[in-house]
């Protein structure tokens, strides 16, 4: 390597490095600290924990710091089934959403490259135009379409679908519609980028091989989408798992997500060790795919 | 009908008895206000390597995937056998198509990739895999068959998407410039392999090229396109020799091209640029009607000294000339010359003696001159 690149200039340099510190300041020793949180007891001062490290006590304030430090809020962990359960619910409500993000998320992002070009460009824009919207007011939106006597509930009274407004709001039903609008953009866009790119002479050759349409779909389009739908899979599903927002208003106080969990315990109960802890867990759950996706990523570029 | 040239006494369009496998008729098709092919009719047989020729944009790849199913005719009628491919989809067509991209399919291994086709046909395993194997043998990739499109060299995977287009035994082989990616050397080479799996399996090939030497090469017939029309449909020699207009002899080529008025006598045309000229043949056209001369490079004399008047005959189709620029390829020596009159022609000459010293050199007088039989006469 050394050998290839002998000199590098002082600025080529700096510009690698930067991501690199960004990451090491921004991802890495937060983690690093909320780490040690999750190993630390609480405490009734200020931080709400102990051990603190204390410079000014030179080695033995060192000692007494990791002596302090203890696996115990992870035995707790395992001792109440709350955050179990509460592990089993975002991973559940995740897998869900995540299928049925495909389930949308396909048929539309093949629909839009079966579309002329410029209209594609029209579609791909109508696709990632609730960004232009908050976040916060899409989901207090929903809140509204969803409530007792909403435009939801009053279309079906008036379509007579149902006789009685059925009941949405703090429902997983709602949890479900917040998430599955949210994510869609996410899954639509890396599908629609991996079918974009597929060579229209496959379907040909597929077609002038004696194959109809409906199968090439599955014999071709659908193994070479894979890549694709791995990455809307992703990209959807880890962020879900650790979701907030959406579950705390719509879901209210009946769905118990693990991001809802984490808040409880930081806000109200001030028990931050044990908020960390959960925290800890949940990137340990999430680095799993994540790994699995890197690997994927890696064959897929060894292959072009 | 002539049949100069034909390769292996081979002609069946000379044969009037004989039914055309694909006859093509009227057949016209439409983008918007531009027709990329304009009401065009054509007969192919059977056993026939048929070439389509001319400059990209001339509507013979629209042709081939009109055959194929791809694009739907705006006006006209495409028959196999007899039967109208009108309502047929692509992929109920008897005929196969190799891809200019080979459009091999990326996640399956060579075998799966030449399999596919007959999978589709239901047939069964075992059969599919004796099939598959002796088409891997044919095209020479029987070690190949587990490997990846990917992990093949251009020229494996050219034939690989041959072998899968051969492999259901197509009515017709439809081939989309099948050898443009390939260098200059291997094109040479399966041009010829080419020819000799057309005539073992006994199958009909239509190829779409832009290429005329390999036009040239591998096709019993050679149908010349322009802007969606068909301007000559003729075996490769006739084509060259027999040229029915100044596009195909200019397309087709280089040639000295005179124009003039036919004399009276039907075998001279006065008027040319470079004076009177002889030709061969009686030509069946009004006397002062404006016709063209076309002349060949190779078929060009160059003398370095003025020829004796020994026989009248000498000094016909003679004019006196300056070399103004010398074009060495090796096996030919270009020449571009300029005659008193300052008209451009050109001559080639063959390097048969190994020269050290060129007979004709850069600077000096020569007379350039041509028999009577080889020129051609061209009334448009």
């Amino acid at each position: 390597m050394t050998n290839r690149q002998p000199q590098r200039s002082f600025m080529a340099r700096l510009v690698i490095r930067i991501p690199y510190a960004w990451l090491v300041a921004f991802f890495l020793v937060p983690f690093l600290i909320v780490l040690k949180i999750s190993l630390s007891q609480t405490a009734i001062a200020q931080p709400p924990y102990t051990p603190v490290f204390d410079l000014s006590a030179g080695w033995q304030g060192l000692r007494n710091f990791f002596a302090g430090l203890s696996l115990d809020n992870y035995a707790f962990l395992g001792s109440d089934p709350l955050y179990f359960l509460s592990y089993v619910k975002s991973l559940e409500i995740a897998a869900f959403s995540t299928l049925m993000l495909l389930v949308i998320g396909y048929p539309m992002a093949y629909a839009i490259t079966r579309t002329p070009r410029r209209v594609q460009a029209v579609l791909v824009l109508a696709v990632i135009l609730p960004f232009w919207t908050s976040f916060l007011i899409r989901i207090y939106a929903w809140m509204n379409i969803l409530q007792h006597d909403g435009p939801l509930n009053q279309l079906l009274l008036a379509l007579a679908i149902v006789r009685e407004p059925p009941t949405w709001l703090s429902t997983d039903t709602a949890v479900y519609i917040g998430i599955v609008y949210s994510y869609l953009p996410f899954m639509v866009l890396p599908l629609y980028a991996t079918l974009e790119k597929l060579d229209e002479s496959l379907f040909e050759a597929a077609a002038d091989l004696g194959c109809p349409r409906w199968k090439t779909f599955w014999l071709v389009t659908l193994p070479l989408s894979a890549p694709g739908v791995l990455a809307g899979a992703l990209l959807c599903f880890i962020p879900i798992v650790g979701e907030f927002v959406i579950p705390d208003l719509l879901g209210g106080s009946r769905t118990s997500m693990i991001g809802q969990t984490i808040w409880t315990e930081f806000f109200a109960n001030k028990d931050w060790p044990t908020a960390s802890a959960v925290a800890v867990v949940l990137v340990c759950l999430l680095v799993t795919p994540i790994v699995v996706f890197q690997y994927q990523a890696m064959r897929g570029a060894e292959r072009d | 009908m002539q049949t100069v040239g034909a390769k292996r006494g081979f002609a069946p369009w000379a044969d009037r008895t004989l039914q055309p496998l694909l006859r093509i008729e009227g057949l016209s098709k439409r983008f918007g206000a531009f027709a990329a092919v304009d009401h065009l009719s054509l007969d192919i047989y059977q056993g026939e390597f048929f070439a389509l020729l001319g400059p990209s944009g001339c509507g013979k790849t629209t042709l081939l995937r009109l055959i194929a199913g791809f694009e739907r005719a705006s006006a006209g009628r495409i028959l196999l056998d007899g039967v109208d491919l009108a309502t047929v989809p692509p992929h109920r067509r008897p005929v196969n198509m190799m891809f200019q991209s080979y459009a091999l399919f990326p996640h399956l291994t060579v075998e799966a990739n030449v399999a596919f086709g007959l999978k589709q046909e239901g047939l069964p395993k075992l059969q599919i895999g004796e099939r598959v194997a002796d088409m891997l043998a044919l095209v020479k990739l029987e070690n190949f068959g587990r490997r990846k499109p990917h992990e093949l060299s251009g020229g494996q995977r050219q034939r690989v998407a041959l072998a899968r287009s051969l492999v259901k035994r197509p009515r017709v082989l439809l081939l989309d410039e099948p050898m443009a990616a390939l260098d200059k050397k291997l094109r040479g080479e399966t041009q010829f392999e080419l020819m000799d799996l057309q005539r073992r399996l006994g199958l009909t090939f239509i190829i779409v090229t832009h290429d005329q030497s390999e036009a040239m090469t591998v096709a019993d017939r050679i149908a010349v396109m322009d802007r969606g029309r068909l301007m000559q449909v003729a075996p490769p020699t006739e084509i060259y020799e027999q040229p029915n207009s100044r596009w195909v002899a200019d397309f087709i080529g280089n040639v000295n091209l005179f124009e003039g008025r036919l004399g009276d006598d039907g075998t001279s045309v006065e008027g040319t640029a470079v004076g009177r000229l002889r030709v061969a043949a009686k030509i069946d056209a009004e006397p002062r009607s404006t016709v063209w001369v076309a002349v060949r490079p190779e078929k060009m004399r160059i003398v370095p000294s003025e020829p004796s008047p020994g026989p009248p005959a000498a000094l016909e189709n003679c004019v006196a000339a300056t070399v103004v620029d010398i074009g060495y390829l090796g096996d030919l020596s270009i020449y571009k010359l300029r005659t008193d009159d300052g008209v451009p022609m050109q001559a080639a000459i063959a390097n048969t003696g190994r020269l050290t010293e060129r007979a004709i050199g850069w600077d000096g007088k020569v007379w350039l001159s041509f028999p009577p039989e080889a020129a051609i006469v061209l009334t448009r």
